[in-house]
């Protein structure tokens, strides 16, 4: 069973073809997500007609829209970025708020308010979405009735949508961020003090660059969740679709291998992404 | 310096309590009123149980909800049973280079977008999919069969989807636990079987009750899923709380059905930590 016992041939065996047909099964959806983007067929199905850059390069006049001249996809993908960039701006910079209120302070009801930092995690993407589109027109109906004021980032639309995505990639944030503030040697921080350094000195040469690889690291993370994100944003999106959103409406309809296209791309960013990051770390633990 | 610490603390607690209370307590609170409302004329609302009512006579709606639940816990026990044996390989067999491929390799299909991932199940399994045709061509079926719109196709899509939350805490528990355990329960007569029992399962089970608590939470509240691998016979839950908020523009049963949904995930939360005898702030640490 472990490695230090010997195991019969019949094991080692069948542990190999169950680990083969695991890892078939993980990679075949996205093995045939990129493989069809190349297939000079108006359908991403079988049979295979040939290898083809249309679904990336073609435009209107060729009777094929590509990637690159299909505005909506592309709109939609440039709406997923300025969302995720909000949604990331905040997340790192209420996390490490929230990392030093935790680490660094201490008030009645710390215990409490740490726990419910973590509850956006266990509530469904859904209701988080419903719950804000719902509070948010009840303040946009309180300040239309009392003040006659339209407060129109309150209806469904992409400020909404940062919101509800903020509301638990904040909590991921916090955790990451919290984490690595709880190994910091604090004495680090005294002996600047003894030296003379000012309070923004210590907190921008000191606590700052030991936090670095953490905030470097939630950044990442709240970027793709955010890009990733469907459930809350369904509920809260307005006119301007973000990515998922859109290649949601074009899946029901059944759509050309354009959305491949988009798929392959998104894959190798987040590969690229995933990769530069774990590099990183790496070459941080190799030499401390 | 007293002053200067209230200061400090004052502003750090206010982007926290900002995002707490306006972004989750008040919605939240908002969603309860919401629930516990009937319209009675255009504008006008009286508290009422109407919403909850409806959930109970109408079949529709409470076979939706428990069927959801279902389904959730069926998709939970096979992805525990398929992370199992993977996460043990890679705990306690790979070493060295292999093991930490083997763990990446589980990693990378989760940095795609499920949309993406869904997409990838369609094109395999819809009629004129790469699946049908190859059973065709393999003469096992005559003709192409449909493999979406069912349900064996959303538990498919589900257990794909939860993979990762259930094989990360499985290896992080099993990798904890110490190897002359097991060779000593050798040494000491046990066979495969008895060990499994008796020695990995107990040492597993905080990371066993983690990954199952994460993935059904998931599962439940999927949306892309079941409403894309199922059509039109998904009848997720999550697809009704849809309906009722978004299309047919009736928020108050929509928030009834929504305190339902987080009702059984909290239930079933709590109940996995009471079993487990774990805190809540541990497990979510831990995956």
């Amino acid at each position: 069973m472990i490695a230090s016992l010997p195991r019969p041939l019949w094991l080692r065996a069948s542990t190999v073809v169950y680990g083969l047909a695991f890892f078939a099964f993980l990679f075949l959806p996205l093995v045939v997500v990129a493989v069809f983007a190349f297939n000079d067929a108006p359908y991403p199905a079988p049979p295979w007609r040939g290898f083809t850059l249309d679904w990336f390069f073609g435009h209107d006049g060729a009777g094929r829209t590509g990637l690159f001249a299909d505005s909506a996809m592309l709109g939609s993908v440039w709406t997923s970025v300025v969302v995720a960039a909000w949604v990331t701006l905040l997340s790192v910079l209420v996390g490490t708020a929230n990392a030093f209120l935790i680490e660094r302070t201490q008030f009645p009801g710390k215990q409490a308010l740490s726990l419910l930092m973590l509850a956006p995690l266990v509530i469904p993407g859904v209701i988080l979405g419903i719950s804000i589109l719902a509070f948010a027109s009840r303040i946009a109906n309180l300040a239309d009735d009392l003040w006659g004021l339209e407060l129109e980032f309150l209806r469904p639309g992409l400020p909404l949508v940062v919101l509800g995505q903020f509301s638990y990639i904040a909590s991921i944030a916090t955790l990451t961020i919290t984490a690595r503030l709880k190994r910091f040697d604090v004495t680090l921080e005294e002996a600047a003090y003894n030296l003379g350094a000012s309070r923004a000195a210590v907190l921008w040469t000191i606590t700052l660059p030991y936090l670095k690889p953490a905030l470097i690291g939630s950044a990442a993370i709240s970027f793709l969740m955010s890009f990733e994100n469907f459930n809350t944003t369904l509920m809260l999106v307005g006119s301007d679709s973000p990515l998922t959103v859109m290649m949601y409406g074009r899946m029901r309809e059944g759509a050309t291998p354009v959305l491949n296209a988009v798929s392959l791309l998104l894959m190798v960013a987040s590969a690229v992404l995933a990769l530069t990051l774990m590099r990183g770390s790496n070459a941080r633990d190799t030499h401390p | 310096m007293k002053t200067q610490a209230r200061l400090m603390l004052l502003l750090l607690l206010a982007p926290a309590l900002l995002w707490l209370v306006g972004l989750i307590v008040l919605p939240h609170v908002e969603l309860g009123i919401l629930s516990l409302r009937e319209r009675v004329a255009p504008r006008v609302y009286e508290p009422s149980l109407a919403q909850f009512a409806t959930f109970v006579e109408e079949p529709l709606y409470w076979h939706t909800f428990v069927r959801t639940a279902l389904m959730s816990i069926v998709a939970t026990v096979i992805t525990l049973l398929m992370a199992f044996p993977v996460a043990w390989t890679i705990a306690k067999i790979a070493r060295g280079r292999n093991k930490s491929m083997l763990f990446v390799m589980c990693l990378i299909p989760f940095w795609v977008s499920e949309t993406v991932r869904t997409l990838g199940w369609m094109i395999l399994l819809r009629e004129s999919g790469v699946l049908p045709a190859l059973l065709v061509s393999l003469g096992v079926t005559p003709a192409p069969v449909e493999m979406l719109y069912h349900d064996a196709t959303i538990l498919v899509g589900l257990v794909y989807t939860s993979m990762l939350f259930m094989v990360i805490p499985l290896i992080s528990a099993l990798e904890s636990l110490d190897d002359s355990l097991v060779e000593a329960a050798y040494d000491l007569g046990g066979n495969g079987w008895s060990i499994l029992r008796q020695i990995v399962i107990p040492h597993a089970a905080p990371g066993i009750v983690a990954g199952c608590i994460v993935v059904f939470m998931l599962t439940l509240g999927n949306y892309l899923t079941p409403t894309l691998l199922g059509g039109k016979n998904s009848q997720w839950f999550t697809e009704q709380i849809y309906t009722q908020f978004i299309t047919r523009f009736n928020w108050e049963q929509g928030a009834a059905f929504g305190f339902l949904l987080l009702g059984l995930s909290t239930a079933i939360v709590w109940a996995g930590l009471r079993l487990s005898g774990q805190r809540f702030g541990e497990v979510m640490q831990r995956s």
